[in-house]
């Protein structure tokens, strides 16, 4: 074996400029797969993170009629906060929020918007809540970056909010806007007004009342509350994994043709190979070479190619690597757009784990081409290989 | 027993006020009145529904059948877009069928606070068919001109929980008591939308606002322009047209 790898090292530099171009063309499906993987693990942590930081905490309760997508169910959607909860909500562990639908009208147009009721001196979001602890005439209000650029609205700016009680009569007040926040999450920011709790409570006569119970420890396990339905982390991120996988299904394409087009030079290199090297062959099953053997030479020649490249792609491919973990790659178009949790900048993540996976993926692949066209060896007369006949 | 002069002023003041208070009718009465004028055993009613929108103005035209408040029929003749489609109100239930999806579908809880055909009046609104006196408490504040017409000015104030609109205000012709104008108020006291009643015209004996403007007044636009084409009151409606069966037909 080791004889094997000698003579295959001494053929692929031997063979010259051949053998560099193929590292190198294998060198970059290297590079871009590991990048592209990168950025898919780094958007899966930063969506998770942003998610946590912006809206879901370490997990949520959900008022059993609460469904985020049916706007006309929000206005059922409230219960009186468990009292059994009501220590862990002292502490700090866990915040209510009231959800109430109504409509926002900056300069006359109406927009349908979801008024979330929180708490402004919670510390479970990163959100800037304490802003709505404003002293003004008007009702403090905070929206995000996506509500903010869609309706034009800013710090400072006033509005007319109007909603309906818990009893189906009209309200309709100003709202002025205290802070404006940013957060990558776009389900946290769209359509959403936020104002502080007890005076939606107020606002909405319904008094003690919370549609959604966001706790701030995920790991431990949480116990059932009737009329409320236990959503974990897990659950309340699968969009992002489900999102990902369907990206990673899409890219799979991609890193196919890549390395298509890798496999295409290797595979020619090898033909051409055992096609110029006959007499070699020949030579070597006189020198009591088996045929099996010859064939694991002309393979492990091949797949020697994917070597070469793993350490062409060290040489250009972990400076680029670094720098993009460290600048990150920014999206052409806005991440908003997307509708999930998506920054502007991803910053890839590279673990072992992709970094082994995928070199081994690009060697398996180049062994297997290598070896496609190394079994016409075993069909060769060593007679007519020794002659140089064409066979 | 001598009466002073500032006696004397007192008591023609306390008179005139009463004579006053005999000219000016109780609220209640007065919407009494309106009643008698709006309200009627059946009618059917064909209307034009002009919604003034940002983006230009778009018209359909329709026919009602009602008996009471209670039931009511609507078919809608144009555009083709929207001809065929039919609305049925029953007590405190609504149907719509819809040509193109050939699909009958209750209209029921927060849907029906949704805008009917994109107007400025929601299914809800359409719906309210209680009186006025059985959920408001009315107070006569005062009179006031509309378009050159004298009106009394009724405040509305809620005195049932469950009702969309905590006050409205009512300007109502003295002579002819029919509204003129109406406006619908938020708890907070904010005007929500606002109600311009013209082209009154004596039917069958009774004075009848032809055209309705309802503007949204949170809202930009022109609001939605409902103008009656033709009324006629009491007439035979067949019972069948207030069925489920008619909506398909």
């Amino acid at each position: 074996m080791l004889l094997a790898l000698r003579l295959a090292v001494r053929n692929l530099i031997g063979a010259g400029l051949r053998t560099w171009l193929n590292a190198l063309v294998l060198s970059f499906s290297f590079v871009v797969i590991i990048w592209l993987k990168g950025i898919m693990v780094g958007w899966d942590h930063q969506a998770k993170n942003d998610m946590t930081d912006y809206e879901i905490g370490g997990g949520q309760y959900w008022h059993h009629l609460y469904d985020p997508y049916d706007p006309l169910s929000l206005s059922d959607s409230h219960a009186p906060v468990p009292s059994h909860v009501k220590d862990e909500i002292q502490a700090g562990d866990m915040e209510p929020v009231l959800v109430v639908p109504g409509h926002i009208f900056p300069r006359g147009r109406m927009q349908s918007v979801v008024i979330k009721g929180i708490n402004p001196a919670q510390t479970i979001w990163k959100l800037p809540t304490g802003e709505l602890d404003a002293d003004t005439d008007a009702i403090p209000a905070m929206i995000g970056a996506v509500m903010a650029n869609g309706t034009r609205l800013g710090q400072g700016d006033r509005v007319m909010i109007r909603w309906r009680d818990t009893n189906g009569t009209f309200d309709a007040a100003q709202i002025l806007i205290t802070a404006v926040f940013s957060s990558n999450v776009p389900s946290a920011e769209a359509g959403q007004v936020y104002v502080p709790l007890e005076r939606l409570r107020k606002m909405a006569v319904m008094h003690d009342q919370a549609t959604i119970l966001t706790f701030r420890d995920g790991r431990s396990q949480r116990p059932e509350i009737e009329g409320w339905i236990l959503k974990t982390k897990a659950e309340l991120t699968r969009q992002v994994d489900d999102m990902i996988k369907a990206k990673t299904v899409g890219q799979s394409i991609f890193y196919g043709v890549l390395l298509l087009l890798a496999m295409l030079a290797i595979f020619d290199t090898q033909v051409l190979s055992i096609f110029r090297r006959q007499k070699e062959i020949g030579t070597y099953i006189a020198l009591g070479y088996t045929r099996k053997e010859v064939v694991g030479l002309f393979t492990v020649e091949g797949a020697m190619h994917a070597v070469l490249a793993a350490f062409v792609a060290t040489l250009y491919g972990l400076p680029f690597l670094a720098w993009q973990a460290k600048a990150g790659w920014t999206i052409p178009m806005e991440a908003s757009e997307f509708g999930m949790a998506m920054a502007q900048t991803l910053y890839p993540v590279y673990t072992v784990g992709l970094v082994v996976s995928t070199a081994l993926l690009v060697t398996l692949a180049t062994a297997v081409v290598s070896y496609v066209p190394s079994r016409r060896i075993a069909r060769m007369n060593p007679t007519d290989a020794l002659r140089g006949k064409l066979q | 027993m001598s009466i002073s002069g500032s006696g004397l002023l007192a008591a023609v003041g306390v008179l005139l006020l009463g004579v006053e208070a005999c000219t000016q009718p109780n609220a209640d009465v007065i919407l009494e009145r309106v009643d008698r004028n709006m309200h009627s055993e059946n009618r059917i009613v064909e209307s034009r529904m002009t919604i003034h929108g940002r983006r230009g103005s778009r018209t359909m035209t329709s026919r009602t059948y009602s008996v009471g408040d209670r039931q009511s029929f609507t078919e809608y003749l144009s555009p083709a877009r929207e001809a065929g489609t039919k609305m049925l109100k029953l007590e405190d239930q609504l149907w719509i069928y819809s040509p193109p999806t050939d699909r009958i579908i209750q209209i029921s809880g927060h849907m029906l606070r949704q805008s009917v055909m994109g107007s400025d009046l929601s299914y809800e609104d359409m719906m309210e068919d209680r009186r006025l006196t059985d959920v408001y408490t009315a107070e006569l504040r005062g009179e006031d001109f509309v378009d050159d017409r004298e009106t009394y000015v009724l405040h509305l104030k809620a005195r049932v929980t469950d009702i969309a609109y905590g006050s409205r205000t009512i300007w109502i012709d003295t002579e002819r008591y029919v509204p003129l104008r109406e406006e619908l108020y938020a708890k907070s006291g904010q005007l929500l939308k606002r109600t311009s009643f013209s082209d009154v015209m004596q039917i069958e004996g009774r004075w009848f606002p032809t055209t309705i403007l309802f503007k949204d007044m949170l809202k930009q636009g022109d609001g939605t322009e409902f103008r009656m084409t033709g009324i006629q009151f009491d007439q035979e409606i067949p019972d069948h047209i207030f069925t489920k069966a008619a909506l398909r037909r």
